[in-house]
């Protein structure tokens, strides 16, 4: 086993430690910058990834398309009130090439409703590519694959 | 001391219902005999997911495990998940292929054919004389519970009860005609997703049946200035009254926006603008405008085309607040791929994450949380009349096709439940 680079090691693992406490603040105006514009952000269950099936709930390929679910969010639906909570591991650098680098990491995500119950509410991993520029990483795909494939009434807020 | 008046279910057409029939037990195990065990057929899965020998999917008819089999002869079989032997569950994986056509239950392996049938049972004459089964031990008394099995261009649905009619009788010519619709070229399954919601499985049949919370609940279409309530629609029932289609059309010519303000809900007028209009781009690919069909069959599938997203929608009933949706997600088997991405791109709308659909999951749990100890107290569904139609044009403004649902339920639930129905004193 290669011991990936340091440097890209820490831009990967703050890229991540950012994205889950900007999600679980709720500052989700803010989620889409972790992306470039040619992006691809899916959320899909292992049991299609497994069986070589594509059909994910989520499927955003441009950064606009996460503008609008973070609108529709905010003002079209309706779902639980909940917190989120994301517990995300050092990721395992998989790959580099240039400026691209390849990672992945386990997550889990909690959700407090207004019960106060936390309940372990999605657990997966990110299998993600990342552009390196000028010292900062951005997301250009993130496909989170999620073991809970049963998902608890509905899936509002990213992964 | 009750001030309603008692009628017989089977003649009442419902536009009142008991709360108790979401939370209570025993309404539920009935329902497991008279309308999942019942003179229905349920559906069970696609074709195309088990294209060839041996392939298998678990599935289920109401809360009942059934597995769904292609046989050697390409013939479907379902069979009950539990083994003859000590009622363990014999197939333990999603899906798969079993080549042998073999399944052999881990406890004490007795082994069954791809029909269920038990075809092998180990030391059955004991060893070395000793122990064993009685000599008048007959294998084929201990088979597995097996289902009649049907399918309709491409759906398999499955029955327990020998007096059930064809599934086609069942289905009728006008949800034939709807289903001939979708299936009208070979299809490809794209994939599944999971939804599991604390409610009742009639809150979520209503929801499917309920053009009426349309555009109230599901403000992402007027969010974005996309949607107008006055689209042609149209709703048709089956001679039953518990399977419904409902349409809504391309709007032809063009498209006037400050119609809006006349139709305005929550949110009507729409100052936000998408970033990226591919979610909702469309193409149409049947012979008609549909941009939206929703066709509901009793007593557990949803079949839908929206914009170009294909699914069917299982309802698995797990206990009275527990309903798990099974969506399969299916394109055409020609798609290229670029179609397909196009596909997944849409598909944004619909599912546990769907801009459109998203917020059915939540009003069905708020009924049922609503509902608790209400036992005695009554729904009221009498949104543009009190009868049942079999053809209407709702306009979002209609729940023909949610009485629809109660009359069917209510005929075979029979007296089971009639003293859950009431006719409200005039």
């Amino acid at each position: 086993m290669t011991i990936a680079d340091p440097v890209l090691q820490g831009l990967v693992d703050s890229l991540n430690a950012a994205y889950g406490l900007c999600l679980d603040d709720g500052r989700l105006e803010e989620w889409p910058e972790f992306f470039v514009e040619d992006c691809l952000y899916q959320v899909i269950a292992r049991e299609n990834v497994d069986n070589g099936l594509p059909a994910a709930v989520m499927y955003c390929d441009s950064k606009g398309m996460l503008v609008d679910r973070v609108v529709a969010l905010r003002h079209a639906n309706v779902f639980p009130e909940h917190f989120s909570r994301h517990l995300i591991s050092r990721a395992v650098v998989t790959g580099s090439d240039g400026n691209t680098v390849t990672a992945e990491a386990s997550y889990a995500v909690l959700q407090t409703r207004n019960d106060g119950e936390t309940r372990i509410y999605n657990a997966g991993k990110y299998v993600d590519r990342f552009l390196i520029t000028d010292g900062t990483a951005k997301l250009v795909s993130r496909t989170c694959v999620y073991d809970t494939h049963r998902i608890a009434t509905l899936l509002a807020t990213p992964i | 001391m009750n001030s309603h008046v008692r009628v017989e279910a089977q003649r009442s057409i419902p536009t009142a219902i008991d709360y108790k029939v979401y939370h209570d037990p025993e309404i539920f195990a009935a329902e497991q005999s008279n309308v999942f065990k019942g003179r229905t057929w349920c559906y069970l899965g696609l074709e195309a997911e088990i294209p060839n020998a041996g392939d298998f999917r678990t599935s289920h008819v109401g809360e009942t495990p059934v597995v769904l089999v292609r046989g050697q002869e390409d013939k479907v079989f379902a069979w009950v998940n539990r083994c003859a032997h000590k009622g363990a569950t014999v197939c333990r994986s999603l899906r798969g292929n079993q080549a042998d056509g073999a399944f052999v239950c881990v406890y004490h392996q007795w082994a069954y054919d791809s029909e269920g049938t038990l075809v092998g049972v180990p030391f059955r004459r004991g060893m070395k004389g000793v122990g064993g089964y009685d000599k008048d031990f007959n294998p084929a008394n201990h088979s597995l519970e097996k289902l009649r099995v049907e399918s309709y261009k491409g759906m398999i649905f499955g029955t327990f009860s020998s007096e059930m009619e064809a599934l086609e009788d069942f289905l009728g010519p006008v949800m034939r005609k709807y289903i001939d619709r979708v299936f009208h070229r070979p299809i490809k399954v794209l994939g599944y997703a999971r939804q599991y919601m604390s409610g009742n499985w009639k809150l979520y049949s209503e929801n499917s049946r309920d053009s009426y919370h349309g555009a109230l609940l599901h403000l992402f279409y007027p969010t974005f200035g996309i949607y107008r309530q006055s689209q042609d629609s149209s709703g048709e029932l089956a001679e039953q009254g518990f399977h419904n289609v409902f349409t809504v059309s391309k709007p032809k010519g063009d498209i006037d926006y400050t119609s809006f303000g006349d139709e305005a809900n929550r949110e009507m007028q729409g100052a936000t603008k998408l970033q990226d209009e591919r979610l909702l781009q469309f193409r149409p690919e049947i012979d008609d405008d549909v941009g939206l069909h929703i066709q509901s069959l009793f007593p557990n599938v949803v079949l839908q085309q929206i914009q170009n997203t294909l699914a069917t929608r299982q309802i698995v009933t797990h206990g009275p607040d527990k309903t798990e949706l099974v969506w399969t997600y299916f394109g055409y088997a020609d798609d290229n791929e670029e179609t397909t991405r196009h596909r997944l791109r849409n598909l944004n709308l619909v599912g546990p994450s769907g801009l459109i659909s998203m917020e059915d999951g939540e009003a069905v749990e708020l009924c049922q949380q609503g509902t608790i100890g209400a036992e005695g107290k009554y729904n009221f569904i009498e949104m543009g009349g009190d009868d049942v139609r079999e053809y209407y044009a709702p306009m979002g403004m209609d729940e023909n096709a949610v009485r629809g649902f109660w009359k069917g339920y209510l005929e075979l639930m029979g007296d089971a439940l009639s003293s859950s129905t009431v006719e409200r004193p005039a």
